[in-house]
């Protein structure tokens, strides 16, 4: 069967020229996932067949196991050829993620086949995590499952922005172009926010061979190519080598007095004899004086490679650190955000101390929030106390001592991180760093001179909070812009904080879970607490539906400052106006978490002023809201920071 | 104009990686020296990993007294060469026992000579790491084996809770008693390594190069016959043919290939076009289909 068929045709039968062939082959790494039995073990062994990569007695042993575990009757069952542990075999299923080899005269292959049993996600994120393309199978008669979807969403965590939709057992639905085209749409519409770059749909028949080596005669509605075409032709993902240098340290080498060399493989960039390089947890500054081999020195290293750097200055620098470029450096920080990935039976356990490792670094380190969970069915961020084995959530870290990184879609080496039980020593989950958090430790007020009431009087005015709080489409953003106009003509220093100018900048990286709507009311409520001590007038205007975080606002301010504004207006009307449509896409089921339809609106008990809004027009509204500051100053109160509104 | 890293580089620096993190994080690592062509690219990549200090670890050899002559004499010669640190281990109660291929069949021989020999060295000793040369694309259970794979404190292998292995982010936290192998080869094709071989100029024991040897065909196989503890059956004959080894182990269980390739590239080529794969030649992996997980299981490398 097996044959290289590259040298025997070679007239001259050059070994030499063979060889130097087979050096300059380009390497993919790919995953095969997808839910169980929708053939992916299959679909190795037929690419291994096909490929001619099977001795002869691996055939006869596979002829052999098929006839005693095989599920295909006569037929050659490929699974087994992958299926390497006895458990595996017996139960017909793929428990761990096997790695395979093959080649073509274009490239290498190494193929990792992961379980699609979800107890077993985890080795299909050990697969994905070192995997250029996803190979993502769909059984035709099944259609997009749950682990379709949860392996798309993971394959998409890890960083692999190429995807193969192999539509497999096309035969068994009669290879029907519209079986093909409905999977492929709803594919592509559930798969849009992955970021992934390309998705190549390919109906096949694994078991039979259609469209995997060779162009099916079944399928002539198919255009594209065929699975190993694709592979073949697939560009890889552009080399590392022009990012900023990331060297981590691994080891020391110290085998006298005389040498004292690092250790390490360059992640990213590369780096030269007499290239400046700066320690990235200690900012000390040296310059590369050898980059030593066995091989003899070199003048500079690239991503990727092996070396012991040995530097001009004896600065102090040991395993877990990392030399990096002194103009582009990475985050050293111990608090920071991550996409975290649960792999064990035991949930998450926030606030426990687990073992933070990075490739070269770790540290003890906890999950200090929980942000959100991430539905892998449709991606929606819910709210969550602990994370379960499989579930994938936004999570806080704070370790004991700074690490150093980048974000994880700057880097895949630098930017990830796993985490290890400290009584088990179990991996129970993987991380991607999306960015560090800032310390308010370490930010310290000045003392000033000049302060609130100072700033307020010298503009006239008393700094108020106006926070106007209701359902969506209850008028609340037309009241805040025309109060704002008013109060602007009648010489005061205002300013609008609302959903639109906060959502999409300070605010951008929140969702709508209730934790994350209680840390968007926080952010504003500080925003706010700044612009009032400023001496501003600011209106907000949000729909704020929690009682306890308008509660939370107004302790921030001084006494008197805050004034709470309820625009009352009852569901059915705002359900009616839905100015933004999304009363109607709510309702429709597509948009989650929204205040009155899926998600409580706690109206306020006391509020400074409580507008009515049936049957009044907004004009009457503001009205009545100058009416109440007035009737404040009015009533004689006299305060040090202005002279009332 | 940046050089391009060629597959083989890529295969060499993931080693070298591999072999740093080990020693940067155990504290009694060693290496499994079996004296095949998989342990010269391993040696020749921990010499790499270190240069220009020396590999910090001991390399031990698992001796089942049974192995070819001049595997010993290629075995010596090394340590002599690259100032190693080897140690030999033979397991006594075996040698008590006379277990022998030939009387105790190649299951049993194999079990107490070289597993459990490797057991005791490595309590014996006490060692925390162990690299090994195995390499995925060899059988189907190793295919399915991490590169820092899990051992408890019976060294025994539970391919059913493997941990998982994210990036380069090796997880080498172990309690007492426990162990990980290391498998810096994981991601070696036998054609990578042969062409790693021809690259870099490793030395190999010359078995495996063709020569004319004194062979018995015994049981479909080619069995050399090194010494005169290997008794002929009925009818057989020594015959000196022209022959080579693609893998080599005890010479009792070791079949060899009639071949005429005599240099490096002459196996390469011979290589391209073979119809079996290298295990063929291996008696101790026909017993039975799952076997090589079985013995695994129990702590064979």
């Amino acid at each position: 069967m097996r044959n290289n068929t590259a040298l025997a045709a070679r007239p001259d039968n050059d070994i030499g020229a063979w060889l130097e062939e087979q050096e300059n082959k380009s390497l993919l790494r790919f995953l095969t996932c997808g839910s169980v039995d929708d053939g992916k073990s299959t679909l190795i062994g037929r690419l291994l067949y096909d490929t001619k990569l099977i001795f002869e007695d691996q055939l006869a042993a596979l002829e052999r196991d098929s006839r005693k575990h095989g599920t295909t009757g006569e037929d050659i069952d490929f699974a087994l050829l992958v299926d390497g542990l006895e458990a595996e075999r017996e139960q017909g299923i793929t428990i761990d993620v096997a790695y395979r080899f093959f080649a073509t005269a274009k490239r290498k292959f190494i193929v990792a086949d992961t379980p699609g049993h979800e107890q077993y996600t985890r080795n299909m994120a050990t697969g994905a995590s070192t995997a250029d393309v996803a190979v993502v199978l769909v059984d035709a008669r099944q259609g997009i499952l749950t682990q379709t979807r949860r392996h798309s969403i993971i394959a998409s965590l890890l960083g692999i922005r190429r995807i193969v939709l192999a539509i497999n057992k096309i035969d068994l639905v009669g290879f029907d172009q519209s079986v093909y085209a409905r999977i492929v749409e709803e594919y592509q519409s559930f798969a849009s926010n992955l970021g992934f770059t390309s998705i190549e749909a390919i109906p096949m028949s694994a078991r039979y061979g259609d469209n995997v080596t060779s162009r099916s005669d079944n399928t002539d509605w198919y255009r594209g190519p065929t699975l190993l075409e694709f592979l073949e032709n697939v560009p890889l993902e552009e080399g590392r080598d022009s990012e900023p240098l990331r060297f981590p340290i691994q080891y020391v080498n110290r085998p006298n007095l005389d040498f004292r060399g690092f250790a390490g493989t360059v992640s990213s960039g590369s780096v030269a004899q007499g290239d400046a390089v700066v320690v990235a947890k200690s900012g000390r500054q040296s310059k590369v004086r050898r980059i030593v081999t066995q091989d003899g020195d070199l003048p500079m290293a690239v991503a990727g490679q092996a070396v012991t750097l040995v530097l001009e200055d004896e600065i102090e620098v040991s395993r877990g650190n990392m030399l990096v470029a002194p103009t582009s450096r990475p985050h050293v920080a111990d608090k920071f955000a991550a996409q975290l990935v649960w792999f064990d039976e035991q949930a998450l356990n926030p606030g426990r101390s687990y073992i933070l490792r990075t490739e070269t670094d770790q540290s003890p380190a906890t999950v200090t929030e929980l942000r959100y969970r991430i539905n892998v069915n449709d991606f929606a961020q819910e709210e969550a106390a602990t994370l379960a084995m499989n579930e994938v959530a936004l999570v806080n870290v704070s370790t004991q001592s700074p690490i150093v990184f980048d974000s994880f879609a700057e880097n895949r080496e630098t930017g990830s991180f796993i985490l290890i039980d400290r009584i088990t020593n179990a991996t129970v989950g993987a991380a991607m760093i999306v960015n560090p958090l800032r310390q308010a430790a370490n930010i310290h007020w000045q003392a000033l001179e000049v302060d609130g009431k100072a700033r307020a009087r010298q503009k006239h005015q008393r700094a108020s909070v106006i926070w106007l709080t209701g359902l969506s489409g209850s008028g609340k953003s037309t009241i805040a812009g025309l109060l704002d106009k008013k109060l602007h003509l009648a010489g005061r220093h205002t300013y609008v904080l609302d959903g639109d100018n906060v959502r999409h900048g300070l605010n951008r990286d929140l969702g709508f879970t209730e934790t994350d709507r209680v840390e968007n009311i926080r952010r504003v409520a500080e925003v706010a607490k700044l612009m009032a001590d400023a001496g501003l007038i600011v209106i907000v205007s949000f729909i704020s539906p929690f009682r306890s975080e308008r509660q939370m606002a107004r302790e921030l301010l001084p006494e008197g400052q805050f004034i709470e504004v309820f625009v009352d207006t009852s569901l059915e009307e705002c359900a009616r106006r839905d100015p933004k449509g999304l009363y109607k896409r709510a309702l429709a089921g597509e948009i989650s978490n929204f205040t009155g339809i899926d998600s409580p609106y706690e109206p306020p008990v006391a509020p400074e002023i409580h507008l009515e809004t049936a049957g009044k027009s907004p004009e009457e509204m503001v009205e009545a809201v100058e009416r109440w500051l007035a009737d404040r100053d009015a009533a004689g109160q006299e305060y040090d920071d202005g002279g009332g509104i | 104009m940046l050089a391009r890293l060629s597959h083989l580089d890529r295969l060499e620096a993931e080693a070298i990686h591999i072999f740093r993190e080990v020693a940067a994080h155990f504290s009694k690592p060693v290496m499994l020296y079996s004296v095949g062509k998989d342990s010269s690219v391993l040696l020749h990549l921990a010499m790499k990993a270190f240069y220009p200090a020396k590999p910090p670890f001991p390399f031990l050899h698992v001796d089942t007294t049974w192995k070819f002559r001049e595997m010993i004499e290629f075995r010596d010669r090394m340590a002599h060469e690259n100032g190693l640190d080897l140690l030999v281990h033979v397991n006594e109660d075996g040698v008590r026992d006379s277990i022998n291929p030939f009387d105790h069949g190649s299951n049993t021989h194999t079990h107490v000579m070289k597993t459990v020999g490797l057991r005791q060295a490595l309590d014996k000793y006490g060692f925390d790491a162990a690299f090994g040369g195995a390499r995925r694309d060899e059988e189907k259970s190793r295919a399915k084996e991490r590169i820092f794979s899990f051992r408890n404190a019976q060294h025994a292998w539970d391919p059913k809770h493997q941990r998982p292995e994210m990036w380069k982010t090796f997880n080498t936290r172990i309690s007492k008693g426990e162990s990980i192998r290391v498998f810096p080869l994981s991601n070696w094709t036998e054609l990578d390594i042969w062409q790693y071989i021809l690259r870099e100029g490793i030395p190999i024991v010359p078995l495996y190069f063709a020569a004319r040897r004194p062979v018995v065909s015994r049981d479909g196989m080619l069995i050399m016959r090194d010494d005169n503890r290997m008794k002929l059956h009925e009818g057989e004959v020594i015959e000196n043919r022209l022959v080579r080894f693609r893998t080599l182990g005890c010479y009792p269980l070791t079949g060899a290939i009639e071949s005429d390739a005599e240099t490096l590239e002459e196996i390469v080529s011979e290589m391209l076009v073979a119809r079996t794969s290298e295990r063929q030649g291996r008696l101790i992996d026909r017993d039975e289909s799952g076997s090589m997980e079985k013995k695994k299981r129990e702590g064979y490398f």
